[in-house]
């Protein structure tokens, strides 16, 4: 017999056995659905129709009907977040405390099985010139600005942004509340503090880093806004999002190529965002968010 | 700096507690001095950590109020009251170091950071951590942690330090060592311990006074002394280790002054104790612990048995039998005994206390 350990007891050390080997579909998947894609997209990008490698990074830069999406789609995309986030946090503090929080919860999550658009065309129904709400609002006399309006402009698409953004920050954010044990805020409440001071000093900190990936998730979903541009913004002005401009050049312009450069000049911009949170979530706490031994 | 500096006694006057229509803690009604540390006992459900949470300002009273000297303060928020309170979990906060812990409490307060600096180091050295000062809670051993929670509690100069089964998720050992160690800090505070708690041994050692609950309510209040020599009802002499409970026949009473001496017969056989209750019609219960109990010779007064395990403790034999109509007994005995031999087993009457047996 050999000293050495048998090659299987070997590799089952460092983590490989049979159970590994479930892994492959999925990262076959991955591969075919996600990865090959993308590498594609970004070989197809640097294949401009004029023959040079960056020719579609050039053209999008020089062209301030192009460059001008990310400009618009952040104007659109970080404020949602950020508000989403704003209203995630207090609610889901309440709701954390309930008894009917499945109630509730489902209540809040029900715009997201509706989709973007019947969102939209709920929202033309109901804030659209001959909708309950514009109608109301003529009634008692405050819809006579004239220009007034809540549809086919940016806040037709910020509304419906936020409705059918928040659930899923507030279900991230919940998840994240509720791990906090609840004995931490009565430590502080017996050590004197109040209850801005225990949200600021116990909360906040051990709820950031949630808060960090919350805002990632929640930003990168608002970001590819598509439908919703369409139907409740102004397609061609101030909703004229990145991804309309990538729409129109892969199926308006046929220039699969110059698509897929946007599409990666998007990724981009993601990335840059995501990273710089994340970088910002480094700083922060990511211990267990637990008092001690359970 | 502390308005409560100089109090003299924590009184609850019919504290009680509902949840919906249970009622959690029925009128709780005590006075404790400044310097005594007090245990609430009970089995788990009995109401011991409502009433902590109660004085805590965690749990609003539904009945009855609290009073330090004569300022009431069951109206104040948790955050008012400057209580120190050691969760059963610790509850420390993760993400701030041991010393920013000790130290949350004095920063709520605005101590300028030059006065607060030595109140932290004296309450780290208290609990003799000032090698661990600069660690995370969860870079430390669950005993330390506790010991963090200790001091974070102490670091503000509570009037009252109220902890909940603060012991329970430590091991056998550290636990003993942290009962002494939680003994030695309240007696150099001089402040007032709550302790609560569902582990007699653990009330009996720290305690200068001992409140047992059950369901809600108070079963008994005593030193840990009057607790363990003379439980005032058959399920507390049942929790302090009064592990035979003999049932039998009332068929004697003299009234001495303080106890009723009865004796309870078992079949031909008779035992002679003293009553903790009033007892009324013929059935009783004789409560005896089992190192109480001895093997007596034949004309004396006791019961017979049949030995039916034997096991060896050390120091003597641990022996269990049971009587003719079936009761089990648990007595010591110095020599190994023949399982199936017939045993006289008698208890000196002021070991033996009856309770009602209904």
């Amino acid at each position: 017999m050999s000293d050495a350990p048998a090659l299987r007891t070997r590799l089952a050390a460092r983590g490989f056995d049979g159970i590994t080997l479930l892994v492959l579909p999925a990262a076959l998947l991955i591969a075919g659905l996600f990865i090959y894609p993308f590498a594609y997209g970004l070989y197809l990008s640097f294949r401009p129709k004029d023959g040079s490698v960056f020719g579609n990074y050039l053209k999008f830069i020089a062209d301030p009907y192009l460059y001008e999406t990310i400009g618009r789609t952040l104007w659109l995309a970080l404020p949602v977040t950020l508000l989403n986030l704003f209203f995630a946090v207090p609610v889901a503090f309440r709701v954390r405390l309930m008894h009917r929080q499945r109630l509730l919860t489902t209540i809040l999550v029900l715009p997201i099985t509706l989709g973007t658009v019947l969102v939209a065309e709920g929202m033309l129904n109901y804030f659209g010139p001959q909708g309950w709400f514009m109608r109301s609002l003529h009634l008692i006399g405050l819809a006579n600005f004239g220009s007034f309006r809540l549809v086919h402009n940016y806040w037709g698409v910020f509304i419906s942004l936020i409705i059918t953004g928040f659930p899923f920050t507030f279900l991230l954010t919940l998840s994240y509340v509720t791990g906090i044990d609840p004995a931490l805020e009565q430590a502080a409440a017996t050590l004197g503090a109040r209850a801005m001071e225990r949200f600021r000093a116990v909360f906040l900190p051990l709820l950031a880093p949630g808060m960090a990936i919350t805002f990632c998730l929640s930003f990168v979903q608002a970001y590819a806004v598509f439908p919703s541009a369409v139907l409740l913004g102004q397609a061609s002005g101030e909703t004229r999002v990145i991804s309309i401009a990538a729409y129109q050049a892969a199926f308006e312009q046929y220039d699969y190529s110059m698509a897929s450069a946007i599409a990666m000049i998007m990724a981009a911009v993601q990335l840059v965002i995501v990273t710089a949170v994340l970088a910002l979530r480094a700083l922060a706490y990511r211990g267990p968010a637990g008092g001690g031994k359970g | 700096m502390n308005a409560n500096a100089s109090f003299k006694t924590l009184r609850l006057d019919q504290v009680g507690r509902d949840f919906g229509a249970m009622h959690a803690l029925r009128d709780l009604s005590f006075e404790i001095a400044r310097g005594e540390f007090v245990a609430l006992l009970g089995p788990s459900g009995c109401g011991k950590s409502t009433a902590l949470n109660c004085i805590a300002g965690l749990l609003p009273t539904s009945h009855g109020s609290i009073w330090l000297d004569d300022r009431r303060i069951d109206t104040l928020a948790s955050e008012d009251r400057g209580f120190g309170m050691v969760f059963q979990n610790y509850a420390l906060f993760p993400h701030m170091s041991v010393r920013d812990n000790v130290g949350f409490g004095l920063r709520m307060r605005r101590v300028p950071a030059t006065q607060a600096a030595p109140r932290i180091e004296r309450a780290i050295a208290t609990v003799q951590l000032e090698a661990q000062a600069h660690k995370l809670p969860g870079q430390l051993s669950g005993g330390q942690q506790q010991r963090v929670a200790i001091a974070r509690a102490i670091a503000i100069d509570p009037p009252l330090v109220l902890m909940d089964e603060p012991l329970s998720n430590l091991d056998a050992k550290l636990r003993l060592e942290m009962r002494a160690e939680i003994r030695r800090i309240h007696q150099g505070l001089g402040c007032i311990t709550i302790y609560v708690t569902h582990d007699q041994d653990e009330a009996l050692s720290l305690a200068d006074r001992i409140v047992v609950l059950r369901d809600g309510a108070v079963r008994q209040i005593g030193t840990p002394q009057e607790l363990y020599a003379k439980p005032a009802h058959l399920d507390i002499a049942d929790f302090m280790g009064f592990r035979n409970q003999l049932r039998g026949t009332l068929v004697q009473q003299n009234a001495f002054p303080a106890n009723v001496s009865v004796g309870l017969q078992f079949g031909d056989s008779t035992l002679f104790g003293f009553t903790r209750e009033t007892v009324s019609g013929g059935q009783a219960v004789a409560a005896i612990r089992p190192e109480d109990m001895q093997i007596v010779g034949a004309g004396e007064a006791g019961v017979d048995a049949i030995v039916d395990a034997i096991e060896y403790r050390g120091r003597s034999f641990f022996a269990s039998a049971h009587m003719k109509d079936g009761q089990k007994l648990y007595f010591a005995s110095a020599d190994r005994l023949e399982l199936g031999s017939v045993v006289r087993l008698g208890a000196s009457p002021q070991h033996v206390l009856v309770y009602s047996g209904a």
